[in-house]
């Protein structure tokens, strides 16, 4: 199963600790880990469900291509990091 | 009076009260290192907002019903998702998103209205809560009218309502302002919108435009509680006053040290009391010759004092954000707080000010609760 692991940075606002979740791709797995998190989503999503500006999303060491749909494929065993990007001051 | 109050800053939302001894010291600051845009109280049951505005993780709105002690996460606006292939832009061109990137003003509405609340926000977009903030819908024909597509950005990439006035005679009727984009108001509640800028001119808009409604740029509105048929704006083209339920406006020239600004406050019985604090305009945005005043009009802006006593009047660069000066409910005392952490208080409607902290972060906003 896929993993999901949050910058730790996001869990002074939303508890949201690494978690094994479904789904082929980012948009479905990231999907998942909200289901267990809910309020975390608007901290990594905006309300159209793109990656905000200020996020990076990895998988497997890779930058997701597709920051809007967030249809990169993902393997069953993908590490999937959702982090801070630097421009965000 | 008010014994507290609150300070919105680049790096959290700080207290202080007003002691025993007649002195002000900070207190407490919660969401310490967050960027705290606004903070709002609600005179009708208490509850206090906070509006922060993470740099990575999107604007977000907390309450408190126990002032302070404790802060629960709400809902946030969110805009519409554009139509497929809907490329947003601006009057000069520049892509607007439809995303909510900051809140920029908040208003509570009458007693009639309890849970009734209104959120200004850029890009734009104003919002109203009918459940206490715990959910948001846009005002969708403020957004969608046409003329909404020539405002601005203002100070901001991209436009920012700024000012909201619930009438106090009725709840259904509010006006709004923008930078840059003018003043609009509602008499139904938010479902038809009209331009209310008679009088206003904006000399930095090619002559075609100066009196055009868009291209109105005021950085702060307020309405007499006491008199609502009076407002004073601070204009980016200078301070205008109406006193005709906004429908038109008297341009006040001659204002010195400059008739440049952000904040406006009104006395909350007397329209013809209101508080300035200038700066240099466009080229600069700095005190004049490095000294920190407030002007004061106490004849509905026929002539103005230069109150300074206990303020910096050497090597002082403060600036103050139209959110950062406030006025208690009594019209007695007086806060302002400054883009280089300082803030001051003055208990006798500004003839006197002390100096509550100089090294605070970034003041946005200071509200008395």
């Amino acid at each position: 199963m896929p993993r999901v692991a949050f910058t730790r940075n996001l869990q002074r606002h939303v508890a949201c600790p690494p978690c094994l979740v479904g789904g082929a791709t980012v948009r479905e797995s990231l999907d998942a880990a909200f289901a267990l998190y809910p309020l975390a989503r608007g901290y990594v999503l905006d309300e159209h469900g793109a990656l905000r500006h200020h996020m990076a999303v990895f998988v497997d060491g890779t930058p997701v291509e597709d920051r809007r749909a967030l249809g990169d494929a993902v393997s069953a065993t993908a590490e999937i990091l959702v982090m801070q990007a630097l421009s965000g001051g | 009076m008010s014994n507290q109050l609150l300070i919105s800053t680049r790096k959290g939302l700080f207290s202080a009260r007003r002691t025993e001894r007649g002195v002000w010291d900070l207190d407490a600051v919660a969401f310490l290192g967050d960027n705290v845009s606004l903070a709002m109280a609600d005179p009708r049951d208490g509850a206090w907002y906070a509006a922060l505005d993470h740099g990575h993780f999107g604007a977000k709105l907390h309450r408190s019903r126990d002032r302070g002690a404790t802060w629960t996460e709400i809902g946030v606006p969110a805009y519409p998702t554009p139509p497929e292939g809907h490329v947003e832009k601006d009057f000069l061109g520049r892509e607007i998103p439809w995303r909510l990137i900051r809140f920029w003003s908040m208003a509570p509405g009458l007693a009639t209205q309890p849970g009734l609340l209104w959120a200004g926000t850029i890009p734009g977009g104003l919002f109203w809560s009918e459940d206490h903030g715990d959910t948001w819908q846009l005002v969708e024909p403020l957004w969608h009218m046409p003329e909404r597509r020539k405002w601005a950005g203002g100070g901001a990439d991209a436009p920012g309502l700024h000012s909201i006035c619930v009438d106090p005679r009725d709840g259904n009727r509010v006006t709004v302002a923008v930078s840059s984009g003018g003043v609009w108001i509602t008499e139904d509640l938010g479902k038809t919108w009209t331009p209310h800028t008679k009088g206003m001119r904006a000399d930095y808009a090619p002559p075609e435009l100066v009196e055009a409604p868009e291209s109105q740029d005021p950085h702060h509105m307020v309405q007499c509680p006491g008199a609502p048929d009076s407002y004073w704006i601070q204009h980016h083209n200078g301070i205008f006053r109406s006193t005709d339920n906004a429908r038109s406006w008297t341009e006040i020239t001659d204002v010195k040290p400059s008739v440049f600004g952000f904040p406006v406050v009104v006395h909350p019985r007397d329209p013809n009391t209101a508080w300035f604090v200038p700066a240099i305009k466009d080229e600069r945005r700095i005190p004049a010759e490095g000294k920190v005043v407030v002007n004061r009009t106490r004849d509905g802006g026929r002539t103005f004092e230069t109150l300074h006593r206990g303020l910096p009047q050497a090597w002082a660069y403060d600036l103050v954000y139209r959110h950062a000066l406030d006025l208690d409910a009594t019209g007695e005392r007086l806060a302002f707080g400054s883009t280089t952490g300082s803030v001051w208080v003055s208990e006798n409607q500004g003839d006197d000010w002390l100096t509550l902290g100089e090294h605070l972060p970034p003041v946005h906003a200071v509200l008395f609760v």
